[in-house]
């Protein structure tokens, strides 16, 4: 009775000592479908290689589990005037190899992200001046207000002054290297990891930084990170229990992993929009058996194409129920008067009809781009799309081609060689402003970036105004009003087709716990590992 | 005979130009790199910024000129994606493929001449036709298949092995190898399986057939008078003599295992030049394209030279001829 009852306590205190004792520290292992491949941070404006440098680099503001914005290497700021913004940096904070963080710094990557080769340039305006007022105070003084300056900040990483200048790393390395530079092999950052090794294309492993400022929610020790290309062996790698994290996980294997006693699958609708574009600038279109005029320049012809996409049959059939279908050209979490919109029914006979009157009551043939290896189920999405347009009369001829090919034919410096397109577009700043401006603006000057990512050129003078508007108010009520009003002028000119937002899926052991953020950054700074 | 060797090596320098010349224009259709090098959202001005530091806007002959140039000193520029020297890129990657392909290879010459020997020997056992059946899937099962099986039956429902990567690897100089290691082995079987089962289908079948067709001759049959053991026989008179082709195919077969291991590759995260070469195309990476089919091609026809000239010492009938010749 005795032996039982001390064998109890004992049980009972291990037990909670295990409750109170924080887990000993873990190593979690972390495969993505995509390389780290440079360790430079203003070498690639890309989600994943951010968001890995987002473990050992550190911006002045950060975004939390939410993507709203929180203090991070800047612990507070103001707008004395609206075209002088202030940050107070924050004390106390030591890069890796020990140099302490100092408005220098931000002065010093303020240039180094505009310099030429840096893929990030648009982060800090270019015409903007960066003034050093105390070591610990750093003012930005710009040519014009910007309500949104600070959006992107959470991925401009700080880099460390003293070190770049050291180690011959001043200038970001450019695309066209011919020597091999320091910053893309090795990272010294203020984040909550340190790069121990890095291999590209084949592995790297962060180390947790012991000085970090913040205080750790996780409980890694370290991260081993491998690039896995292929589908089933990421799926298989992950079953097997080699690896604890994967992204992503393919759509069909979802089910799979869910089923199998050791992972399952995180999903979540993502920020980025996949949507149809249409010429509407050309006099003929480059791709279509109408002759001496463009079909696309009649609004009742980009009706009959909207209503004849039967977006929930491309949910359940084409993305397996993980998409969300979209009305607007910017996701929902992102626009808060988003809910204000609804989509056009879905309507083949009121398609055929507006097809009828528009002088095409056979339909016409086109040409479609799609890319197929670039956003989920890119190509299946079109196919789909060519047989709905099939049953209102249109014959879409679909050149389904690999991204690199793709970009190059459809982008600007490939001329806009399309007709009929489809694209996905995630807002770097997280706001409507880069949707209104890059993809919804205008594209007829040519000294303007505006409306540059507009495939198609769909053009309203009264959009353009109203985004000016937009970029200047500093009002949120206000200013989300004036967004409203654009979008509703480009849908009711069905200037846009819309599609949806496509799911996050992230594979993970269930011997870990993640936090899953809309963009798609895997910050494993929010994951803990069991025993 | 040096005359045949300098002939030969003049031959394999047009096939290098070839390769070069086929390589460049096929990069042309491969795609945009900058659109690979920058984010979508990159203004139209940086790209053509980012194009020009690339020297991709100069005319073709020029680009043409520059890389081949480059190319005879073997000097491959910088990849696109990574940064790095495409020639340190290179080497870190060769052991990796290299390993693979001789275990393949081993692999393949091992089991195959056993499996062939054997189903020579007892034509009608269960077991010969059972190699016959396995050789059979090997010949015609896609090499990605047999590994994502492999992958599935070894790693995942019984979890013998990993199923992707090199394990740990020991570095001596600058060659990194997963021979000295538990988990280096241990990550090997499945690749080299997977790349080498087509060699080893291949080699069973020639044995078998070569081991028939000798066993039927002349000389075999005196043995057999002449009261030698089927030890002797089989081994010492018959195997030697089916090996030369065997040795020959295994030979030039070694340059396609090299080749092929780009899908093994692929499907097993195995960290050598073929995996490296798939990226490459996908991302439109130029440089390390360049230097891969370069590298490949210098290994195939390095092989080759050395199989002819091995095959000339071996069968001293050629040698005769080819003096003629020359």
């Amino acid at each position: 009775m005795r032996t039982r009852l001390t064998l109890f306590a004992l049980t009972a205190v291990s037990f909670a000592a295990s409750l109170i004792l924080p887990a000993s520290a873990q190593t979690l292992r972390y495969a993505n479908q995509g390389d780290l491949k440079s360790l430079d941070p203003y070498t690639l404006n890309e989600t994943t290689t951010l968001a890995h440098l987002g473990q050992v680099y550190e911006g002045l503001i950060a975004r939390g589990k939410d993507l709203k914005i929180i203090p991070g290497l800047a612990e507070s700021w103001e707008t004395p005037e609206p075209t002088r913004w202030r940050f107070h940096l924050r004390k106390n904070v030591k890069f890796q190899n020990g140099d302490p963080f100092t408005a220098d710094d931000v002065v010093f990557s303020a240039n180094r992200v505009r310099a030429n080769g840096s893929n990030l340039q648009t982060r800090v305006p270019k015409d903007a001046k960066v003034v050093k007022v105390d070591d610990y105070t750093v003012d930005f003084v710009l040519s014009s207000p910007n309500p949104i300056l600070n959006s992107q900040w959470d991925t401009w990483y700080i880099m460390d002054k003293k070190w770049a200048e050291a180690n011959n790393s001043v200038d970001p390395t450019p695309a066209a290297a011919t020597t091999p530079s320091f910053a893309s092999l090795h990272a010294n950052g203020t984040g909550a990891f340190s790069v121990e090794s890095h291999q590209p294309g084949v592995k790297t492993v962060f180390k947790a930084n012991p000085t970090w400022w913040r205080k750790p929610e996780h409980n890694l020790k370290e991260i081993i990170f491998t690039p896995i290309h292929s589908d089933a062996t990421r799926v298989a790698a992950l079953l097997s229990g080699e690896v604890d994290v994967i992204e992503p996980v393919p759509i069909q294997d979802i089910s799979r992993v869910n089923a199998s006693s050791n992972a399952k699958v995180l999903t979540g609708p993502e920020l980025r929009t996949i949507f149809l574009g249409m010429d509407q600038t050309r006099d003929e279109l480059l791709y279509s058996n109408v002759k001496g005029k463009n079909p696309f320049k009649d609004e009742k012809v980009r009706e009959a194409f909207y209503k004849a996409i039967d977006i929930n049959l491309i949910k359940t059939r084409v993305m397996r129920g993980l998409s969300t279908p979209s009305a607007l050209m910017i996701a929902p979490q992102l626009f808060s008067l988003s809910k204000d919109f609804t989509r056009p029914k879905f309507d083949p006979d009121a398609s055929k009809k507006l097809l009828a009157a528009a002088g095409y009551p056979n339909g016409f043939e086109v040409g479609m781009d799609c890319p197929n290896d670039r956003y989920v189920n890119d190509a299946a999405i079109c196919q789909a799309v060519v047989g709905m347009l099939a049953r209102v009369g249109v014959k879409v001829d679909l050149m389904a081609q690999p991204k690199a090919q793709y970009f190059a034919k459809v982008l600007k410096p490939g001329g806009y060689k399309t007709s009929f397109y489809l694209l996905g577009w995630t807002p770097g700043t997280l706001d409507s402003h880069n949707v209104l401006h890059d993809i919804i603006g205008c594209r007829d000057n040519p000294n303007s970036s505006r409306g540059e990512a507009n495939l198609g050129g769909y053009c309203n003078k009264k959009v353009d105004a109203l985004t000016d508007q937009i970029l200047q108010e500093t009002d949120a009520g206000k200013r989300d009003q004036l967004i409203k009003q654009a979008f509703e002028i480009v849908q009711k000119d069905y200037g846009y087709i819309p599609l949806h937002q496509q799911a996050l899926a992230w594979g993970v052991s269930n011997k870990v716990k993640l936090t899953q953020r809309a963009d798609n950054q895997v910050l494993l700074y929010w994951a803990t590992k069991k025993e | 005979m040096i005359a045949f060797a300098l002939r030969r090596v003049i031959q394999a320098i047009g096939v290098m130009l070839a390769v070069g010349v086929i390589a460049f224009s096929m990069f042309r259709f491969a795609g945009d790199p900058v659109s690979q090098i920058v984010s979508i959202d990159t203004l139209a001005a940086e790209r053509a910024e980012v194009r020009k530091s690339l020297g991709l806007d100069d005319p073709i002959l020029v680009q043409f000129g520059r890389y081949f140039a480059n190319a005879a000193q073997f000097k491959f520029g910088v990849s696109y994606q990574f940064r790095q020297p495409v020639s340190s890129l290179l080497k870190e990657r060769m052991p990796a493929t290299l390993e693979l392909a001789t275990c393949a290879t081993i692999f393949a010459l091992v089991f195959g001449i056993l499996m062939g020997v054997y189903s020579a020997l007892r034509r009608d056992s269960i077991l010969a036709k059972l190699f016959q059946a396995v050789s059979l899937i090997g010949i015609s099962l896609p090499t990605f298949l047999i590994g994502i099986l492999l992958i599935y039956l070894f790693a995942v429902i019984l979890g013998w092995l990993p199923s992707y990567g090199r394990g740990d690897v020991v570095r001596i100089g600058w060659w990194t190898t997963g021979l000295l290691t538990v988990s280096g082995l241990k990550a090997l079987v499945m690749p080299a399986i997977t790349l080498g089962l087509f060699q080893m289908t291949l080699i069973m079948r020639l044995v078998r057939a070569e081991m028939l067709e000798v066993l039927r001759t002349d000389y075999i049959r005196f043995a057999r008078a002449r009261g030698l053991t089927t030890r002797a026989i089989h081994f010492g008179h018959a195997l030697k003599n089916t090996l030369v082709p065997v040795i020959t195919v295994a030979g030039l077969q070694f340059g396609s295992v090299i080749a092929f291991a780009i899908i093994t590759e692929t499907v097993f995260q195995w960290p050598g030049m073929g995996l490296l070469f798939v990226q490459a195309i996908q991302n439109v990476d130029i440089p390390i394209m360049a230097a891969y089919l370069l590298v490949v091609s210098v290994i195939f026809v390095t092989i080759n030279l050395i199989v002819d000239i091995l095959y000339t010492i071996v069968d001293p009938r050629l040698r005769s001829t080819i003096s003629r010749q020359a």
